[in-house]
């Protein structure tokens, strides 16, 4: 089936997640998207597969205009995706997942639906059995499930959205084959990622997309750098930041290893010293969270130590960690950083860990004048948090750290601001530095990881890697960023 | 029409929908609406005698009230108030029984205030505990902690406490009005208790706005999350709420017993239900300590008013709660639809173009 | 006392608990609590008992039980699903609420003799010994109870329907991705979950304990909500919850008159620090200081319970309580 994407816009409040995007893709091809975090790739895929609808523009396939309400009505014209964060059943038998939603009779006919689960499993040479509870499989394992129930429901166009995040190698190497096989009986295959590699190993077409925007199209093969250049944008020589002489080691790291149900990093050694600053790089939920939640205190590591200054903090609670001059800041503004609600004044009196009883409302209204000075807020002190932009929300939780931080721990601290706030909140940044503190930041913007940090910690699917800013290119930290440089 | 005049609109609108369901059960039951206005307001305020009644029926539901405004604005629900309340009593009893002939009536009257409040506290720590550290929901907790206590009061009652020669559950034996509240004179209610549970509300309402403690309270009810990793400590925060609800509702206890109007002793029940009432006032007063004085006369002038028709009319006494329960479902109700309808109006907004360059989101 | 009137007598007065149980687990399946429950029992059961003594027959006075029901889940489900108002909230007021509204409109009903659903033994089968009088000499409710049981069973594990409720519970957004209309069905899942606890609300009048006075069973509805935590949302681990508690207080009547010297109250109360006591248990080995505890322990000890202990746990579905919102 052919598929193609006229003007697609999609806003979300003034988030332009898809800026007018036009794409075509021929039956019998396997056809790469590929983009960074925040380029619009999940969204207009979403559009696609009738998840979200989109604000403008139009959806045909094989030439006819189709309106999709709802993901279910979105199979049932054999548009079919696999989403990044499975969307099945843990709780229930694999079995049971494969049958919910498909159409039938009151009473599901379970034993022809086993047959069937069989016969296609063994055809892309998937091992699934039925009656295991789907939460002990593996997540490439659920990925199998998921892409034969769709082909069951009869799936002509199939997406996958970022499919090999947390999957092994050998499964890896299965799907690819599998959609091989499907594009060679003339479905149409719609491949997400971020990865280099494998974008140019599995496919026949690519185009990227950046801001929400085509940033491109190219005919596979084609060299990387080619590739890289329409994701990444031109390599802008900048100013690389001022030497800042490095302290004492303020935060060292011994065989840390955290996880989560996703992603594990293993024994990940590291030493921070007062006034440097490292920058995470890497894919969402490629461990970079999870890291900078260890050496916070939010997340308990499994094996290895955080020590402070000498001092070793593993296992202590958050409140320890705030207490010994650490400070995190959080990616979620809103959800897990301000609290809606609340006006500047209060946030300011709230974090202000004053020892009084009664809260000095007038000086705090003072120093949240203040703050709104310094940090360039366009707010008053009486504003609720919520009615603030995004960057101004960012400039006021940067605005609340306490000073004379060892560490400060942030998750993507520039993101949604313009170039100007960006430079102010560096500048501010900057001179924390020289006074001392060390930074650790996560963040999707290379150049910015290029230009702030002294070292960069590269992330991809739990494998850490440490690299030199100052000797690194562009290019070179994408290639790392899509999987390519480490060592299998 | 602004925004201000729609809400008040809307409001108003829930008042009266309440009020025109309460009339057609009313009616339903053979009673004439505007009797039953009559009958309640003669009831309420038809004599000295009756005020007297609503006052001290405002006290305990005022100081639980107060304690309330505390934990909800934590985000906790303290269904276990109740069971706060009659701890209170029975501590207090337990302690006057202890002290009374021992010690000069005033300095018993303090301890026995002290116990009521050790009571009510000790009972809501453990619904905290039970929520903190068990995960079992503090609405369970509370719950069970309610029936608990109610079950205890019947045993002290009937047993170790009961009346010499009768087994009912009329109560313990009545104190002597020396250990009573004095009262005003010639007017049945003590201003002591109506001094507690107003200062109670003041303090109360001072913590909330002026305090970092308050101020704590309130980031954690809005967002939890955030509060936390802002450097609030969460669980010490949540107890202490507890811990103070408890200590007020214990105190109403402690006014249910020794109060000048009080029935003087321990009796099953004795909470009659003023911590649910409380739980009302404060959903209906939106966490507006202000708004909880006047709303809290009400429903206590609603309870008290009630009687007159129950006697009057024969009716089952719940009729003042089901009144009170109408209009706060009502107002519960449209003020949801009020926001509700405020979220349209604002998702129509945003599909305008956007003003900020932002990357966009996956 | 003779084990199988004992089980039957517990078969004879679990029809209101069960009915309740059952109910409040397919709303909580969906999505939705509706802490209303026990008031709600109190007016279903008036109201069962009004129309029933109206027309003399206790068949509208069930449909009509089913249909209060029904209307009081309905409001929960309406502030709820489409006003967006905290559950706990609106589901605490309706509770005091139906509860005083079951009392004032029940006035005139106290104490006044009504019809009751007679006792029919199913012929030739309740002459079976032991299980014939265990399960065929009993009254229409029960034997309606019993086939509940089974019918919500096969529905949630047998059909296609009952199979996306299952979803619907875990996974809303998974479920909409198959094509529930998420709002919708939890709407009708509240609604029918709403009718089944009025079901319950009449066989309380109607049969277990007739007639109409107050305080008759107050503080049953807490227990149900509970027993439906402690069944994993699962309605045969429900049902054997609400068996199980039937059976207790059964036998607490019977210790009570074996044992004058314990006090009457500590029996009625038992329930609930054991209602307490199970919650505690299946929801405990998320907490920290308990898996420290259990790594204290000599491992095979530590074994035994940790086993013990997962066993019990439950779950809650991950949808319960949140109302998500569409972009």
């Amino acid at each position: 089936m052919k598929v193609e994407l006229r003007e697609i816009y999609k806003y979300f409040g003034p988030v332009r997640a898809n800026d007018g995007i036009s794409l075509s893709v021929e039956p019998g091809t396997i056809h790469g998207l590929l983009g960074e975090n925040g380029a619009g790739k999940s969204t207009l895929m979403k559009v696609l597969s009738g998840y979200l609808s989109a604000d403008r523009g139009e959806i045909l396939l094989d030439g006819r205009p189709v309106r999709f309400s709802s993901p279910a009505q979105a199979i049932a014209r054999g548009v079919g995706m696999l989403h990044q964060d499975p969307l099945d059943f843990p709780a229930l038998t694999v079995l049971d997942n494969f049958l919910l939603g498909s159409p039938g009779s009151l009473f599901p006919n379970r034993a022809r639906a086993r047959r069937e689960l069989e016969r296609l499993a063994a055809r892309f040479d998937f091992h699934l059995d039925p009656q295991t509870p789907l939460s002990a499989l593996s997540i490439g394992e659920r990925q199998q499930l998921e892409i034969l129930r769709l082909l069951w429901l009869g799936a002509q166009v199939l997406i996958l959205d970022e499919p090999t995040t947390a999957i092994s190698a050998q499964q890896k190497e299965k799907l690819f084959a599998a959609l091989r096989r499907l594009a060679e009986q003339g479905r149409t295959v719609i491949f997400v990622s971020h990865k280099l590699q494998e974008v140019e190993e599995l496919c026949d077409r690519v185009t990227v997309l950046a801001r929400g925007r085509v940033a491109g199209e190219a005919e596979m093969p084609c060299p990387t750098a080619c590739l890289v250049e329409m994701m990444f944008g031109q390599a802008v020589p900048q100013g690389k930041r001022p030497a800042v002489p490095l302290g004492e080691v303020v935060l060292a790291l011994e065989g840390l290893t955290v996880s989560d149900w996703r992603v594990e990093v293993r024994g990940l050694s590291l030493e921070v010293r007062a006034g440097e600053v490292i920058g995470l790089a890497g894919l969402e939920g490629s461990g970079q969270r999870l890291v900078l939640q260890a050496c916070a205190g939010l997340r308990r590591p499994d094996a290895g130590r955080v020590l402070l200054a000498g001092k070793d903090m593993t296992g202590r609670p958050y409140e320890h960690f705030l207490a010994s001059g650490v400070a995190y800041m959080p990616a979620g503004r809103l959800e897990e950083g301000l609290i809606a609600g609340m006006t500047l004044t209060e946030h300011v009196a709230l974090a202000g860990r004053d020892r009084a009883f009664l809260v000095d409302w007038k000086a705090a209204a003072e120093e949240a004048a203040r703050r709104i000075q310094k940090f360039n807020i366009k707010g008053r002190p009486e504003t609720p948090v919520e009615e603030l932009s995004g960057g101004n929300q960012q400039r006021t939780l940067l605005g609340l750290l306490p000073p004379g931080l060892k560490v400060l721990l942030m998750e993507h601290p520039t993101r949604g601001l313009d170039l100007e706030s960006t430079e102010y909140i560096w500048g501010l940044l900057q001179k924390r530095t020289e006074e001392g503190t060390a930074i650790l930041f996560t963040s999707a913007d290379l150049d910015e990881l290029l230009d702030r940090s002294d070292r960069l910690l590269v992330f991809c699917a739990g494998r850490t890697q440490l690299l030199e800013a100052r000797r690194t290119s562009v290019q070179q930290l994408g290639e790392r960023i899509g999987g390519k440089g480490f060592d299998r | 029409m602004d925004r201000q005049t729609q809400d008040w609109l809307l409001r108003l609108m829930g008042v009266g929908l309440a009020l025109l369901l309460s009339a057609l059960i009313l009616l339903a039951l053979g009673v004439s609406p505007l009797e039953a206005v009559v009958l309640l307001f003669h009831g309420a305020l038809g004599t000295p005698g009756d005020l007297a009644a609503v006052l001290t029926a405002w006290v305990p539901v005022l100081l639980c009230s107060a304690g309330l405004l505390l934990t909800y604005s934590s985000g906790l629900w303290n269904i276990g108030i109740e069971g706060q309340i009659v701890m209170g009593a029975v501590f207090t009893t337990g302690m006057l029984r202890l002290v009374q002939d021992l010690l000069p009536p005033p300095l018993a009257l303090v301890l026995g205030a002290l116990a009521g409040l050790v009571g009510g506290t000790l009972w809501a720590v453990l619904a905290g505990l039970l929520r903190l550290y068990g995960n079992v929901s503090e609405i369970f907790g509370g719950l069970g902690l309610n029936f608990v206590a109610g079950s205890l009061v019947v045993y002290l009652v009937t047993g170790p406490w009961s009346r010499p020669g009768t087994g009912t559950t009329s109560g313990t034996i009545p104190f002597p009005p020396s250990l009573w509240l004095p009262a005003f004179p010639g007017f049945a209610v003590s201003p002591v208790e109506l001094a507690l549970a107003l200062v109670a509300l003041v303090l109360v309402g001072i913590a909330l706005r002026g305090t970092h403690f308050g101020l704590r309270l309130k980031a954690i009810g809005k967002n939890l999350r955030s509060a936390f990793l802002l450097g609030v400590p969460v669980n010490r925060y949540l107890l202490a709420a507890f811990a103070l609800c408890g200590a007020l509702a214990g105190l109403a206890g402690w006014i249910l017993v020794v109060g000048a109007s009080a029935r003087h002793n321990l009796f099953p029940l004795i909470s009659s239900g003023y911590g649910f009432l409380a739980i009302l006032v404060v959903l209906l007063a939106n966490l507006n300590a202000l708004w909880v004085l006047p709303i809290s006369f009400f429903f206590a002038a609603i309870s008290m008013g009630s009687l007159e028709l129950v006697y009057e009319r024969q009716l089952d006494s719940a009729v003042g709660s089901a009144i009170q329960g109408l209009l706060v479902l009502s107002v519960l109700l449209t003020q949801g639809l009020q926001r509700r309808l405020l979220e349209k109006r604002a998702g129509r907004e945003k599909a305008r173009p956007p003003t900020e360059e932002e990357p966009a989101a996956d | 006392m003779d084990l199988t009137i004992f089980l039957a007598s517990v078969l004879a007065a679990a029809p209101p608990v069960l009915f309740a149980v059952l109910g409040e687990t397919i709303t909580e399946k969906a999505g939705v609590i509706n802490l209303s429950l026990d008031g709600t029992i109190l007016l279903t059961a008036m109201a069962g008992f009004a129309v029933a003594l109206h027309t003399g027959s206790v068949v509208p006075g069930i449909l009509a039980a089913m249909l209060v029901g029904a209307l009081v889940a309905g409001i929960v489900a309406l502030a709820s699903l489409t006003l967006r108002l905290p559950q706990v909230a609106t589901g605490f007021v309706l509770t005091l609420l139906t509860r005083d509204l079951a009392y004032v409109l029940g006035n005139p009903y106290v104490r006044v003799p009504g019809p009751q659903v007679p006792h029919t033994p199913v012929p030739l089968l309740a002459e079976w010994p032991v299980v014939g009088k265990i399960l065929f000499d009993q009254d229409p409710l029960v034997y309606l109870s019993l086939v509940a049981i089974v019918l919500v069973w096969v529905f949630m594990f047998k059909t296609r329907p009952g199979l996306m409720l299952q979803g619907l519970g875990e996974q809303p957004a998974a479920a909409y991705a198959r094509g529930a209309e998420v709002v919708r069905m939890r709407y009708l899942y509240t609604l029918l979950g709403g009718a089944l606890v009025g079901l319950g609300g009449a066989a309380f009048s109607l049969l277990v304990a007739p007639g109409w006075a107050r305080q008759k069973f107050e503080g049953i509805g807490w227990i149900a909500l509970a027993i439906v935590i402690f069944g994993n949302w699962h309605p045969l681990r429900a049902a054997l919850g609400a068996y199980l508690f039937v059976a207790l207080q059964t036998l607490a009547t019977t210790l009570q008159s074996a044992m004058p010297d314990v006090p009457t109250q500590v029996f009625p109360t038992l329930p609930f620090p054991l209602m307490i006591l199970t919650l505690l248990l299946v929801t405990v080995s998320g907490a920290d200081w308990m898996n420290r505890l259990l790594a204290r322990l000599p491992p095979g000890l530590r074994r035994v319970l940790s086993r013990t202990i997962q066993m019990l746990q439950t779950v809650p579905p991950a949808g319960l309580g949140k109302v998500p919102r569409r972009e």
